[in-house]
């Protein structure tokens, strides 16, 4: 088992012809990923290296039975490209695009908890990665193996620091789950570890958080009334001024709310180790491990 | 991106918001020209982006020319809390009766727009929420509905409005609903939001930010950016397309993924070191974007010693030894470099650092020991 994305998943690239999206997209499918289908207006009935191409996303779905879409567009297409994917019927959204307007995110994010059939992961985040199954994304699947460690995180380069050091202590992953680094995302922190509260393979779960935005607040809530199985924390960002965008567009700490510190001691509060960095995470959840064997 | 008082006025006028008349000025004749045809009293005040202007001598009354004359003088090239004062606004004064708030915010939590109301305004609104949290009513708006006269409603009786000018309030919540939507603003706020002695409605002052990923559907606001308030090395950095930073140390960071590099910089000061800097090189780092960078990041003259911290996912290891290479040739820096690269083509970087042979550059293997060779080089 593994979550969101697997062995069922049948995934449509919006954005397949393009640079990034070729790149990424064929990556995904080398790595074992059923790709059935990209979509570019106008394109219709060409190919990427034996892919079809659709000119509509729900064309894409009547005839691959496409599941999942990854959105590869640019900022100012992506929001209607997600709103085209979950009009097509399509369960798993996941947006790699960064720079999306956030008014624009604010109708999409609304439309889709509205409608209730959908599920968005994203914007601006590497995607998700099942290791020995699929990979939908940009996350370079070689430095995580098969195991049980289910990775959910606002960032990319640090997770894939964060699976190295894992990897290193001998443990692999079940999922690693990028929710991205914008302030208004499809999906939580409190989704997504409520998935690998439910998945099997999942035994152990780290969650790397950052400033900004109360969600790792109120994950360590949840984590209290919810999650029986061990969680490990991390925090970027104690060194961030107030007021200043720390690359992420969601990552700011505004005043005095948002702070590394108070989201570190909100998780400690409620029993949540929280590393110091990412190897001393990486030490936990391998001390962890060797406690529960 | 933040928008000074002026700037913001502009953008609430387009959408109907009233505002006191007024005009923009950087320098002293071109204030007083300001002043008369406003015709006085006119107040003179600051355009920095900061709070607390007001105390620090940035706003002044000037009942006529010799007076105006005299507080632009004084203002201009004043310096409040860090930030140089450049441009003045010269606004016809306005008689105060009442002073309330309002503002919208993005609701990250909600994720929906939130605005808010209060009859206590003209004072720091997040002591009216500690002393006095009954004094403001907030209500969430549907992102896809938009704005009801109810909504307004609802806010200005909660927030107890005077009667006679709860309708007018309420109109204007919907035009600043309307600038904070059509101008794709993360935030708007009227503080104080004025009610004169004529019972008429006003924005006296304005604080606004736009979302800068969406700077590209309005290239007005756009130019609006004030170069001149900005940092020099943040300036430098935004000419290159680079995220950049400026913090006070003296240790230079560079790295790749917004997560990493704040991680970094978190690591460094657990070290013992102060970063000078936060600079994301980006995913898929080419070598001449890392010749930029070093270039931003060695202006900074506080610098004592570099941080490359690259783990490398799209972005290749070798590209980034390539690109420390060609700054090394062409920029000669005169401060220890402490190189940490992991993951793509990590062994290739390495290498070429080797050949390279560059001088008083540390290749490290772990995160944690490149934090700590970094702060003891920097002394």
């Amino acid at each position: 088992m593994s979550i969101l994305v697997g062995n069922d998943t049948k995934l449509v690239v919006s954005g397949l012809t393009g640079r990034e999206g070729s790149f990424h997209g064929l990556n995904n499918k080398r790595y074992g990923t059923d790709v059935v289908a990209g979509m570019t207006p106008g394109k219709g009935g060409s190919d990427v290296e034996g892919i079809p191409i659709f000119n509509t996303v729900h064309e894409a779905v009547e005839e691959t039975g496409a599941n999942t879409s990854m959105i590869f567009v640019p900022p100012r297409f992506a929001a209607d490209s997600i709103l085209e994917a979950a009009d097509a019927g399509i369960a798993l959204i996941i947006c790699i695009t960064e720079g999306i307007p956030v008014h624009d995110m604010l109708r999409v994010y609304t439309q889709i908890k509205r409608s209730g059939t959908t599920r968005l992961i994203g914007p601006n985040c590497p995607g998700v990665l099942s290791p020995g199954k699929a990979n939908v994304g940009i996350i370079p699947a070689h430095f995580f193996s098969e195991g049980n460690v289910g990775v959910v995180s606002r960032s990319g380069t640090l997770t894939y620091q964060i699976g190295k050091e894992l990897a290193e202590r001998g443990l692999g992953n079940s999922s690693i789950v990028g929710i991205g680094g914008d302030p208004v995302a499809g999906s939580s922190f409190i989704d997504v570890i409520a998935k690998f509260e439910e998945d099997p393979e999942t035994e152990l779960i780290v969650m790397c958080g950052e400033i900004g935005g109360e969600e790792e607040e109120r994950t360590a809530d949840y984590i209290a009334e919810h999650v029986t199985k061990p969680v490990i924390g991390y925090i970027a960002g104690f060194t961030a001024p107030p007021g200043k965008t720390m690359g992420h567009a969601g990552a700011i700490v505004s005043g005095s709310k948002g702070t590394a510190a108070a989201k570190a001691e909100a998780l400690e509060a409620k029993g949540v180790r929280v590393g110091r960095t990412p190897t001393e995470v990486a030490e936990i959840a391998a001390e962890k491990v060797r406690t529960a064997v | 991106m933040d928008l000074l008082e002026y700037q913001g006025k502009q953008l609430f006028s387009k959408h109907g918001v009233p505002v006191p008349e007024g005009r923009p000025a950087s320098t002293v004749d071109e204030a007083v020209k300001a002043g008369d045809e406003l015709g006085f009293p006119v107040v003179v005040k600051a355009q920095v982006l900061i709070g607390g202007r007001g105390k620090a001598g940035g706003v002044k009354l000037a009942k006529d020319g010799d007076e105006l004359r005299e507080h632009a003088t004084a203002i201009l090239g004043m310096d409040i809390k860090g930030f140089t004062v450049h441009e003045l606004y010269i606004e016809k004064a306005s008689d105060i009766d009442e002073e309330y708030y309002a503002a919208i915010l993005l609701d990250r939590t909600a994720k929906k727009p939130m605005v808010m109301m209060s009859r206590k305004g003209g004072m720091d609104i997040e002591a009216v929420a500690d002393e006095d949290p009954d004094a403001i009513a907030t209500v969430h708006i549907d992102p896809l509905l938009g704005f009801s006269d109810f909504h307004a409603r609802r806010l200005g009786f909660d927030a107890q409005i005077a009667g006679d000018v709860v309708n007018k309030v309420g109109a204007l919540l919907s035009r600043l609903y309307e600038t904070f939507v059509e101008e794709d603003a993360v935030l708007v706020e009227v503080n104080p939001l004025l009610i004169t002695k004529d019972r008429e409605v006003v924005a006296l002052d304005s604080k606004v930010t736009i979302d800068g990923n969406a700077l590209y559907r309005h290239p007005d606001t756009a130019a609006m950016r004030n170069p001149s308030a900005e940092d020099p090395q943040e300036q430098m950095a935004h000419e290159r397309g680079l995220t950049y930073v400026k913090l006070d140390g003296n240790i230079g960071i560079l790295g790749n993924g917004a997560g990493l590099v704040m991680s970094t910089l978190d690591v460094v000061a657990q070290a013992g070191g102060k970063p000078a800097n936060f600079l994301d090189a980006g995913g898929g780092s080419k070598a001449d974007a890392i010749v930029n960078a070093v270039e931003v990041i060695l202006s900074d003259p506080k610098v004592t010693a570099v941080l490359f911290n690259i783990f490398g996912g799209i972005t290749r290891c070798d590209e980034v030894a390539n690109g420390l290479v060609t700054a090394f040739q062409q920029l000669n820096p005169q401060v220890p470099f402490v190189v940490r690269l992991d993951g793509t083509n990590d062994e290739e970087g390495r290498q070429i650092l080797a050949d390279a042979n560059l001088p008083n550059v540390h290749v490290e293997e772990t995160m944690l020991g490149a934090a700590a060779k970094v702060v003891e080089l920097a002394g």
